[in-house]
């Protein structure tokens, strides 16, 4: 009936996963009881659960990505200090407990927090960059977010039911076979894998169309933002890399569920084509990550340095060529497989050549602060830090593409120092630059300067402090994933990297001190011009937090940096542009499609896991249902008047109105 | 620019080298850990090279480059009424020829160096080292390393000794999952992986004792899947050779068969003889591979 689900699954003799289970089930039931007790549900059902509002959803993305960044972030902790105490002794966490750990931590932090992330903000800016009302498929784009939310579930599922899988963040077989993991742990992996991956497909697909159909009046692709550009790249990588990651994940489930042998020792199976696939997707994997985030400096760098992007065309080049770049360099991840010297010192060198646009992309960054008026506000802190970091990730990057240096550096703890330097330094972030960035066109008010400066120093200083030792470790011959050490040499640098992740435990929680500080002062932090850091792109034209319209009239965009043009002739005019005709708008209705589909994703998956046949029959049919009425839907879309168009984008004019003449008095007062 | 370079050495730009010093303090850091990797055989030795070449190379772009961020950001912060404010200023085709020429530059060389270094230190490649080769079969266990000597008949565990000097001709397979074959003081690691031999070539330099380990991730044991390389005078070896084929277990299938049970913290042990072409048979899956956890001793579910 319950297929190899039995009570054995919940860890009743393991204090720690047991303890952790617990406080997130009840810390989950609490605020579920807390939103049903202040009648918030309704409100919730409807703003956000069943919405498929851009906006929304990318809120929903990034909020999610925080929280896992949370889990992830514990899981990092629990590995430092392990092996903070296992020198020459065997810690506190055994084998089979830490090995779940580190491969949580790689699966979330890149699927459910790095990914999440950047989607969000891809969600929630580009539409609003674009100059257009909403992305190209709205409730797919609902069914994108909560597949992902359905994946991050089942992974935390396997801290209370069961097992999470052994196998390292990548699952590489002979080791994730049936054979040497017989338990539900790389099940577990492998289908919040799926589901998400699926969600993330959806969005690829998504966001390409988006940005070739669906921009505003004269925004060609030469006028396009840079983030957007960025974005682009980004979706296409997701369109071509995520079904590679699919099939792999097939083939090995194959493998484990019906007695295949695409990766098994026997019977001609080939462990080494699953770490061809496996890198074919992830290689590129990294760029998606990436290049929203160099998008996100892009911006940043520009707005603060009060001055167009430097180089336009020639980032624009960069970021396509790293994005073709991105699939011809994935044997790199495993020079010492015994290639040989022609097959490594070509994929050496390719992986080289996606340095010089990234190179390019830097002096840009820089030329841009040339000749500017430089504001040195947090989400400029985090593009600075990064430059001097990325750099640094950069070189070491480089280093690992000569073969001979990969054989002697290859799996150990310099790669995991040289991974974590370009993700967090470049990905994390660009995130934390996009979320201060873009936090007050999302909910109208600034997020608090002082808390979020600590919060970038301790974050800087706790990396350097947390990865240069892990740098000094590779180098010394330390390998990833050591659940214990006797090397009398290695110890130091061990204790230097714990020490800094909790240098970066205390940035988190300034973080999260900011959101409250902020939240709790939010009226005299509030923005009504709904462009707080003289903006250059068309978001900051909309009102903060923006009407779900987004544009009560499509802008009409007469060069790069439309929004800046549009302040520069308003101003030399001294009026805002004549106010314009309103009309009826069509906006796409809610559906609760997403919400209800990844419930019964969680459910199959739940039921595959275990084995619950029957279980899964529901789940799929369920899934289908789901989709069959939503295919069969009469109404698609709801009208908002053009009285209440009007009526919302008065209000804005006049915010706007009063800041246009305050300036400009202020300007006259500095002229005279 | 040129006021800019002025203002590099005045006194508010001190409080600006403050800030830089920490960054130039990691990168003398990596630098000083390089150090700290004592290489010991030909192999390490080059490949150390490669990597500080390749280090110095790129720390010439990137220190300025890194500095020049900081001192840009500095000099063109909005309090600065000394900074002249070019608002329109978003091209130029001299500075962009450069920013391309810079990297494409540096990667032109370092490929160069990749391109030959990668066929210099091929580890399927003898070395140009005089003299004979040692063969050495080596097979990576759940959770321990098993070494045979075809040429003198004996095999160890957990422990390789090698003669100083001499060219060690490694083929390396596994009996189940993946690993890594890795003596950081000797240089190149390589995979090991069942169903095919990869091949290594090293060579110690001198007498000494190095640690290796596997360095890839291959379950609940990983982390005690070390050993000692040996590396003794030839006499030495010889006599090593000597005792070692004078007493303890032989290693034919049934010794194989036991082996492949996963075991953590074997205490290194010598088999006095070696049924020949056992390794061939592993290879070629005649003796099958290991077969992973055993159901009697497979720890709970959750751990």
């Amino acid at each position: 009936m319950l297929g190899k689900l039995t009570w054995d699954a919940i860890p009743f003799d393991q204090p720690i996963p047991l303890a952790a289970g617990a406080f997130v089930v009840f810390s989950m039931l609490g605020m579920v009881i807390f939103l049903a007790v202040r009648g918030y549900v309704p409100y919730l059902w409807r703003e956000w659960i069943t919405s498929v509002d851009h906006k929304h959803i990318g809120i929903m993305y990034c909020t999610l990505a925080m929280v896992m960044l949370l889990r992830g972030f514990i899981d990092a902790l629990m590995m430092r200090s392990q092996q903070a105490l296992a020198y020459r002794a065997p810690g506190y966490l055994p084998p089979e407990h830490y090995d779940q750990i580190f491969s949580a931590h790689g699966t979330i932090m890149i699927f459910f927090v790095a990914m999440p992330f950047v989607i969000g903000l891809m969600n929630f800016v580009v539409p609003l960059q674009l100059g257009v009302r909403d992305v190209a498929f709205p409730t797919l784009n609902s069914v994108g977010f909560w597949l992902t939310a359905a994946g991050a579930l089942l992974i935390n599922m396997s801290l209370v039911v069961g097992e999470f899988s052994r196998a390292g963040w990548l699952g590489f077989p002979p080791l994730s076979e049936l054979k040497y993991s017989p338990g539900v742990g790389v099940d577990y992996y492998l289908w919040a894998l799926q589901i998400s991956g699926v969600g993330t497909l959806m969005t690829g697909i998504n966001f390409v169309t988006t940005i070739l159909k669906m921009r505003a009046p004269g925004m060609s692709y030469t006028r396009m933002p840079m983030f957007c550009w960025t974005a682009l790249a980004s979706n296409l990588l997701i369109v071509a890399a995520f079904p590679v990651l699919t099939a792999t994940f097939a083939m090995l489930l194959l493998d484990r569920y019906c007695g295949f042998h695409f990766f098994t020792n026997e019977a001609g199976g080939n462990a080494m084509m699953y770490m061809n696939l496996i890198w074919i997707w992830g290689h590129p994997e990294v760029y998606i990550l990436v290049l929203p985030a160099f998008g996100v400096y892009s911006e940043v760098v520009a707005t603060f340095s009060s001055k167009p992007l430097f180089g336009y065309r020639s980032m624009v080049i960069a970021t396509m060529a790293i994005c073709l770049l991105a699939f011809m360099v994935w044997l790199h991840h495993f020079f010492t497989m015994g290639a040989g010297a022609d097959v490594n010192a070509i994929f050496g060198i390719a992986s080289m050549i996606i340095a010089v646009p990234t190179g390019v992309k830097v002096f840009n960054w820089l030329f841009t602060m040339y000749g500017g008026r430089v504001r040195f506000s947090v989400a400029m802190h985090w593009a600075i830090g990064f430059i001097i970091t990325f750099l640094i990730g950069g070189m070491t990057g480089v280093l690992l593409a000569v073969p001979p240096a990969d054989f002697v550096l290859h799996n150990s703890l310099f790669l995991v120092a040289h991974f974590h330097n370009v993700i967090i330094g470049g990905v994390l972030f660009g995130a934390f630059a996009g979320y201060t960035y873009w936090f007050p066109k999302a909910f109208g008010f600034t997020l608090d300067e002082r808390l979020g400066k600590i919060a970038f120093w301790l974050w800087i200083v706790g990396f350097y402090l947390a990865f240069m030792p892990l740098y000094v470790l590779g180098l010394l011959g330390m390998t990833r994933r050591m659940q214990h050490f006797d090397r009398p040499e290695w110890y130091p640098w061990v204790l230097a990297a714990g020490v800094g992740a909790l240098v970066i435990l205390c940035g988190i929680f300034v973080m999260i001190a900011q959101l409250v500080v902020s939240i709790r002062t939010r009226d005299q932090r509030r923005e009504p011009t709904g462009d707080p850091w003289d903006g250059r792109t068309l978001e900051w034209a909309t009102p903060s937090p923006p009407p779900e319209f987004n544009f009560a009239v499509l802008p009409n965009v007469k060069g790069e940096e439309p929004y800046w043009g549009m302040k520069q002739r308003a101003r030399e005019a001294t009026r805002l542009t004549p106010e314009p005709e309103y009309e009826p708008l069509h906006m796409p209705r809610n559906s609760p499609t997403g919400f209800v589909t990844a419930f019964f994703a969680v459910v199959t998956g739940f039921a595959l896991i275990w084995h619950i046949w029957w279980l899964v029959a529901l789940g799929l049919l369920g899934a289908y249902a789901t989709f069959v009425v939503f295919a069969w839907r009469d109404e698609s879309e709801f009208v908002i008047p053009a009285e209440e168009v009007a009526r919302i984008d008065r209000a804005n004019r006049a915010a706007r109105e009063a800041y246009l003449t305050q300036s400009q008095s202020q300007t006259q007062g500095q002229t005279i | 620019m040129s006021r800019l370079i002025r203002s590099l050495t005045s006194s508010r730009l001190r409080q600006a080298a403050r800030v830089i010093a920490p960054f130039i303090l990691c990168t003398i850091l990596s630098g000083c850990a390089m150090i700290a990797f004592v290489p010991e055989g030909l192999v390490a030795r080059q490949e150390r090279t490669i990597l500080l070449n390749a280090v110095t190379i790129m720390l010439l772009i990137i220190v300025p480059t890194g500095l020049a961020t900081l001192a840009f950001a500095w000099w063109f912060r909005a309090g600065n009424s000394r900074a002249r404010y070019r608002p329109d200023f978003a091209y130029s085709g001299r500075i962009e020829f450069i920013t391309w020429s810079i990297p494409v530059l540096t990667i032109l060389f370092l490929g160069g160096t990749a391109w030959i270094s990668s066929h210099d230190l091929d580890p399927a490649q003898p070395l140009p080292v005089a003299g004979r080769v040692l063969p050495v079969q080596v097979v990576a266990l759940d959770w321990k390393w098993l070494f045979i000597y075809p040429d003198q008949g004996v095999a160890s565990v957990n422990r390789l000794v090698v003669p100083a000097g001499v060219q060690l001709r490694l083929q390396i397979t596994s009996a189940s999952v993946f690993n890594v074959f890795f003596v950081p003081q000797l240089g190149s690691e390589i995979y090991a992986m069942n169903g095919m031999a990869t091949e290594l070539h090293l060579v110690a330099d001198k007498p000494g004792t190095f640690p290796g380990l596997s360095a890839h991730f291959s379950g609940d044991g990983f982390s005690d899947m070390h050993f000692d390389v040996n590396a003794v005078p030839q006499a030495q070896f010889d006599a090593w050779v000597k005792t070692t084929a004078a007493s303890g277990p032989t290693l034919d299938d049934a010794a194989y068969r036991g082996l492949l049970r996963q075991t953590t913290n074997v205490a290194p042990y010598t088999y006095h003889a070696v049924q020949p072409g056992i390794f061939a048979a592993i290879i070629q899956q005649k003796l099958p591979p290991g077969d992973g956890p055993e159901p009697a001793v497979r720890p709970q579910q959750k751990s």
